[in-house]
C-alpha cells in the first residue's frame, strides 16, 4: 500500500520481502552441576519459526517472557548462530555466511536495544557513539557532519554531539540509540523493546519518530515488544509467539480484531485498556498457571496445558500454522474468530 | 460523599533527600485519603514521588530522608514514630507488596516459615498454629496445594506464585491498609491478570482498603475505584476512575491519556520535554515547562487541588480550559 517508498529504492520489486525467515530453530545446551554429576539438557528457545517482512513495513513480534522473541531477533542479525533454518536478506542466505561476507551486509541491518542507559558507553560523547559504526565500517567522508545530520534526523540538536549520555533523559538517550542505528543507512532495523523502559509521555515521541523515519527512509522494522497496544500502533503484520513457536500471524487488524488462536485471545483480553467502562464490561479470559519451562515443552501444541479449549488431539500432534485467508495464519486445531477487544454485550 | 470511614489519611507530606548537590524534593506536600473498602489507584511516571510517598508512610525510607507532615491510619499518627514502634504498626496497620517478589523473599527459608514469621511477629501463637494459618493464607491467594507448597522454597515458585506469597504475607495480620507498589510490573500480562484478580478478590472479600501504585493507566482503569495522579512530587488531579478517564481536567492527565496508543489513533501526542529536576523544581506549577497552556499565572504560587466537575484538580487554568459543552 506504500508503493512510492519502494520505487525510490528502485533496485527491488515491491513484492520481494526484505527479510525471509524459514523454519528457524535455536536450541541452547544447559550444563548444570548438581552434586558431582553434570546434567545436560537443551532449551528450545526458538522452534520452527517462519515469517517475512516486506520492504517498508513493520512486523511486530509479541509474546511473553521466554517466548523466544529476542532470540529470533538475534538470530536474524546473526548475532546468534541459528541451530537450523534459513534467514534470507533480500534473497541472500545469511545462515552459514562467512564473517567477511557478512560484514558489508551488517551495515544494512541494525539494532536498537531496550535499555538506553545500558546500551551507550558512559565515557563516550554522544557524537563519538554515533560515529563509531562509521569508523568500524570505514565509511568515507566527514563523520562529524554526518553525526550532526543524524542528530537532527532524530530530533536532537547538532551541538548535543559534544555531550555525554548522562546529560540526556531516557527518551533522548533512546533517540541517540536510534541515530546510531541509522548511521550506516540500514534498510532493516531490529527494535528489541525500544520503548519499554520509557514513560508513556516520552514513549509517544519515540514511537512517532520511528514512524516518521520509516516513511522518510523506507525502512523495514522487526519490532519486538510485550506491550500489545504499542505493537498494534506501529505494526503492519503481527506474529504472536509462545514458548518458541508462532501461534498466530497475519495483518495487524485481523490479529487484533478477530484473533483465532486461544492464546492470542487470552493475551489480548488480559491486557488492560485505559478505559474503565471497557474494563468493567469486558469478558476476560484469565489463563491458569504460568508458561511451562522451555526445557521440556508440552507435547503437541505447546499452549495446550493452559488452553481452555484443549482436547486429546492437542497433546498428540503439533498443529500446523495454516492459512485461514488474507494471510491470517493460525496454529490451532480449534480456531475460531472471537472479538476480545470490544466490550462484551451489554447486560 | 464522605460516608465511608477514612482509613488512611496523609496530610501535607513532604520528603526530601539530602544529596551532595542539594536537597532532592521528592514529595512536596501530598494529601491522600483512603476510605474503608476502596481501591485507590496512584498513577505517575518515574520520579513523580508516588512510591516515596507510601514508603514514607510505611517508615521504610533511609534515615537520611527528611519527612514532614502527617500519616494517620484510623487516627493513629505514624510520622515521627521510632523504629520499634513502627515495626508494630507495619503489617498490622499498614502493609506493603513490592514490585519484585524475589528480592523481598528470603531464599533460605521455606515459604510457610516466611508467612508464619509475619503472623508470629504480631500474634502470640504456636508455630504449628501459625503454620496452619499460613497454609490457609496461601490458599486464599490462590496457590494450589498450599500445604505442599508451604514446605517449598522461593526458587521453586514462579514469578506470579511468588507475588501471591507476598500478598499472603502482606494480608497475614489483616492490615487496615494494603499498599501495592507496582505489584504486576515485572509480570507477564497473562500472569498480571491473575494477580489483579487476587488483589481485587481480597478487596471485595475482606472489605480491604488498598492503595495500588502503578504507571500503567490500563491497570488503573481496570482495578481502581478512585484515582490520584501525581507529578513532580505533588498530586495534580484526583477523583473517581470514570471521571478521570472521561473528563480529565488537568493538562498533565490529559497529556498522559493522549500519549497512549489507542484504537483508531494514527498519531500519538507526546508531552514535550522531560520531568523537572527535583533539586530545583520550577516555581508554581511544576508541569508548567511542559504544559501547552502555561501562562504567567502558572509560575506564581504552587496550585492547590480544588473541586471541578466532581474531580479535584491542581490547575489554575482548569476552568478556562474545559472543552466546550462541558460544565
Amino acid at each position: 500500500m506504500n508503493a512510492p517508498a519502494d520505487q525510490l529504492n528502485g533496485e527491488q520489486s515491491s513484492t520481494s520481502p526484505v527479510l525471509e525467515v524459514a523454519n528457524l530453530v535455536k536450541v541452547f545446551p544447559i550444563r548444570q552441576l548438581q552434586g558431582i554429576r553434570v546434567i545436560r539438557g537443551i532449551v528450545q528457545a526458538v522452534s520452527n519459526v517462519s515469517f517475512s517482512i516486506d520492504s517498508g513495513t513493520t512486523l511486530g513480534l509479541v509474546g511473553e517472557s521466554g517466548s523466544g522473541k529476542s532470540t529470533v531477533a538475534r538470530c536474524v542479525l546473526q548475532l546468534l548462530v541459528p541451530t537450523s533454518g534459513s534467514v534470507k536478506y533480500h534473497g541472500t542466505e545469511l545462515v552459514g555466511m562467512s564473517h567477511a561476507r557478512m560484514q558489508p551486509l551488517r551495515q544494512e541491518m541494525q539494532m536498537v536495544f531496550q535499555d538506553p542507559y545500558a546500551s551507550l558507553d558512559p565515557r563516550l560523547t554522544v557524537g563519538n557513539a554515533i560515529a563509531e559504526p562509521l569508523q568500524v565500517h570505514k565509511v568515507p567522508g566527514n563523520h562529524s557532519e554526518r553525526v550532526a545530520e543524524l542528530l537532527e534526523l532524530v530530533g536532537l540538536a547538532p551541538d548535543h554531539a559534544k555531550r555525554f549520555p548522562h546529560e540526556f533523559s531516557g527518551g533522548q538517550r533512546q533517540r541517540v540509540g536510534v541515530a546510531r542505528a541509522l548511521a550506516l543507512e540500514p534498510k532493516l532495523i531490529v527494535l528489541d523493546e525500544p520503548v519499554s523502559a520509557l514513560d508513556v509521555s516520552i514513549q509517544a515521541g519515540v514511537m512517532n519518530l520511528l514512524q516518521d523515519l520509516q516513511a522518510r527512509l523506507g525502512l523495514s522494522y522487526l519490532f519486538i515488544a510485550h506491550d500489545l497496544s504499542v505493537v498494534r500502533h506501529i505494526s503492519d503484520t503481527v506474529a504472536v509467539m509462545y514458548l518458541g513457536k508462532v501461534m498466530e500471524t497475519g495483518p495487524a487488524e485481523l490479529i487484533y480484531n478477530s484473533p483465532m488462536h486461544p492464546y492470542t485471545q487470552a493475551l489480548l483480553s488480559a491486557a488492560p485498556e485505559p478505559d474503565p467502562t471497557i474494563e468493567r464490561d469486558r469478558q476476560r479470559i484469565v489463563l491458569k498457571g504460568d508458561v511451562p519451562s522451555p526445557v521440556n515443552p508440552p507435547s503437541g501444541c505447546r499452549f495446550r496445558t493452559r488452553c481452555p479449549k484443549a482436547q486429546d488431539v492437542c497433546a498428540e500432534e503439533e498443529p500446523l500454522l495454516l492459512d485461514k485467508g488474507s494471510g491470517h495464519m493460525v496454529a490451532c486445531y480449534f480456531p475460531e474468530a472471537v472479538s476480545v477487544m470490544a466490550p462484551a454485550v451489554a447486560r | 460523599m464522605n460516608d465511608a470511614q477514612t482509613v488512611l489519611e496523609i496530610r501535607d507530606l513532604r520528603v526530601t533527600f539530602p544529596t551532595e548537590s542539594g536537597a532532592v524534593q521528592a514529595v512536596r506536600g501530598v494529601d491522600v485519603t483512603v476510605r474503608a473498602g476502596e481501591m485507590l489507584g496512584v498513577v505517575g511516571e518515574s520520579g513523580s514521588g508516588k512510591s516515596v510517598t507510601f514508603l514514607a508512610a510505611m517508615g521504610l525510607l533511609p534515615k537520611s530522608a527528611k519527612i514532614e507532615g502527617s500519616v494517620k491510619v484510623h487516627g493513629h499518627e505514624l510520622v515521627g514514630m521510632n523504629n520499634s514502634e513502627m515495626r508494630k504498626q507495619r503489617g498490622k496497620r499498614i502493609s506493603m507488596i513490592f514490585q519484585d517478589p524475589l528480592s523481598a523473599l528470603n531464599p533460605t527459608h521455606k515459604i510457610g516459615h516466611q508467612v508464619s514469621e509475619m503472623i508470629r511477629s504480631h500474634n502470640d501463637v504456636s508455630k504449628a498454629a501459625a503454620w496452619d494459618r499460613s497454609v490457609e493464607l496461601l490458599d486464599i491467594v490462590g496457590i494450589p496445594q498450599p500445604r505442599t507448597r508451604a514446605s517449598q522454597y522461593p526458587h521453586e515458585f514462579s514469578g506470579g506464585m511468588r507475588q501471591r506469597v507476598m500478598i499472603a504475607i502482606a494480608i497475614a495480620n489483616d492490615p487496615d491498609v494494603l499498599i501495592a507498589d507496582e505489584p504486576t510490573t515485572a509480570l507477564d500480562v497473562t500472569v498480571q491478570a491473575q494477580i489483579l484478580d487476587v488483589i481485587q478478590d481480597i478487596q471485595h472479600k475482606f472489605h480491604a482498603s488498598v492503595v495500588f501504585i502503578t504507571h500503567d493507566l490500563g491497570v488503573v482503569a481496570r482495578i481502581a475505584d478512585r484515582v490520584q495522579v501525581m507529578y513532580a512530587g505533588r498530586s495534580v488531579e484526583r477523583g473517581d476512575v470514570d471521571s478521570i478517564f472521561r473528563n480529565p481536567t488537568h493538562p498533565y492527565t490529559r497529556g498522559l491519556l493522549a500519549s497512549l496508543p489507542a484504537l483508531g489513533r494514527e498519531r500519538l501526542t507526546p508531552i514535550p520535554g522531560a520531568p523537572p529536576n527535583m533539586l530545583r523544581p520550577p516555581s508554581g506549577c511544576a508541569f508548567r515547562p511542559r504544559c501547552p497552556y502555561a501562562e504567567e499565572i502558572c509560575a506564581g504560587e504552587i496550585p492547590e487541588l480544588h473541586p471541578l466537575l466532581g474531580l479535584e484538580t491542581a490547575c489554575v487554568r482548569a476552568e478556562e480550559l474545559l472543552p466546550e459543552g462541558v460544565a
